[in-house]
């Protein structure tokens, strides 16, 4: 018997797993970076409307949110099927905004209060009346940089 | 080892949202204050658009499809109808000259009205279309006069990984631009009739 006899072929080997481990902590570290958390619950329907004209929203520290749409199913026996707006995680009325705006505005740091944007997410179904009566909010409060958040594409399928 | 892993690529997976936002940026006027007189302005440089609660366009006091207002609003800011010679005269407008249209595009105002029932949606097909057209308009300005298309440069200008050396050059070529064709988009408060 010679040392180099080769050996009875036993079948293809295991593959080995023993960097699986790293693989994923690789994965993991990739999603914890790239991503951040969700802050709130969406408690109101939030289907955007499209739009070619975008322009990105860089940072997320200068961005106040408001919501507005129509409660979605669980809360729709409470709520009506009006469209409504979510300031945080609650239902609010038009009138609040100010004052949301005005709090939120006072917990970011002092040389960010000037260059805050407020996004609008709006659902596509909601109607201009209940938009103007936040718009005249913002305005009293001077929040007037606001940005109507959409998704891209062709906005002409908005009208279908 | 790789279970822990596991379960914390999961939590990280389901508990976080990638995307970036974007929408359409516009600013609101502040609040006048109301011993001001408004400034007179000429009828033929106002562009007026007014949305019905069914979702149709009334454009210069024409039923108009909602396709055709980006021509409609370019021809209107683009016209420069204030003839040559005068202080107001628009040298790179390429529009008609026409004289019952806008003298130029600093002077050109769009003027939009919504009804309460309109739908949110229509809205903002409406807005996009008009900051089409001035971003089309900037764009063509950009192209002659840097080789560039306004957009990309303004997206390169607001982008935070863009060196500053860089951003002051743009800055000046933006704002350059952003004189030829200011937007000018006036929104009325909503009524409730028509």
């Amino acid at each position: 018997m010679s040392k180099f006899a080769k050996k009875k072929d036993a079948g293809l080997p295991a593959v080995n797993t023993a960097s699986l481990p790293d693989i994923v902590f690789m994965l993991l570290f990739f999603f914890m970076t790239v991503t951040v958390m969700k802050d709130s619950t969406l408690k109101v329907e939030n289907t955007l409307p499209n739009a070619t004209e975008t322009k990105k929203l860089e940072k997320k520290d200068r961005v106040i949110y408001i919501f507005v749409g129509a409660p979605t199913s669980q809360y729709a026996k409470q709520f009506g099927k009006e469209p409504k707006i979510q300031l945080n995680d609650k239902f609010a009325d038009p009138s609040s905004v100010g004052d949301y705006i005005l709090q939120e505005r006072a917990k970011k740091a002092q040389e960010l209060q000037n260059v805050l944007t407020t996004a609008l997410k709006v659902d596509k179904n909601a109607n201009m009346g209940l938009i103007s009566d936040i718009k005249l909010e913002l305005r009293k409060v001077n929040a007037l940089k606001v940005n109507y958040t959409t998704y891209d594409g062709d906005a002409f399928n908005n009208l279908q | 080892m790789a279970d822990i892993a596991f379960l914390l690529l999961i939590f990280f997976l389901v508990t976080t949202t990638i995307e970036t936002d974007a929408g359409l940026d516009r600013m609101l006027p502040p609040m006048e204050p109301p011993t001001e007189d408004p400034p007179i302005i000429k009828e033929k440089n106002i562009f007026t658009v007014n949305i019905n609660r069914n979702g149709q366009l009334l454009v210069e006091d024409e039923l108009t499809d909602i396709k055709s207002l980006r021509v409609k609003a370019m021809a209107f800011l683009d016209n420069g109808g204030a003839p040559s010679g005068s202080p107001e005269y628009c040298s790179y407008c390429q529009g008609k000259r026409a004289p019952e249209s806008s003298d130029n595009p600093a002077k050109a105002i769009i003027s939009l009205k919504n009804d309460r029932e309109t739908k949110y949606s229509t809205y903002i097909t409406v807005q996009n279309e008009l900051v089409g057209a001035y971003n089309e308009l900037r764009n063509r300005e950009a192209q002659r006069l840097f080789k560039r298309d306004f957009t990309d440069m303004e997206a390169e200008y607001l982008n935070p990984e863009t060196e500053s050396s860089r951003k002051d050059d743009l800055k000046e070529k933006v704002k350059r631009i952003q004189e030829l064709f200011p937007q000018k988009l006036s929104e009325a408060e909503t009524g409730t009739s028509n």
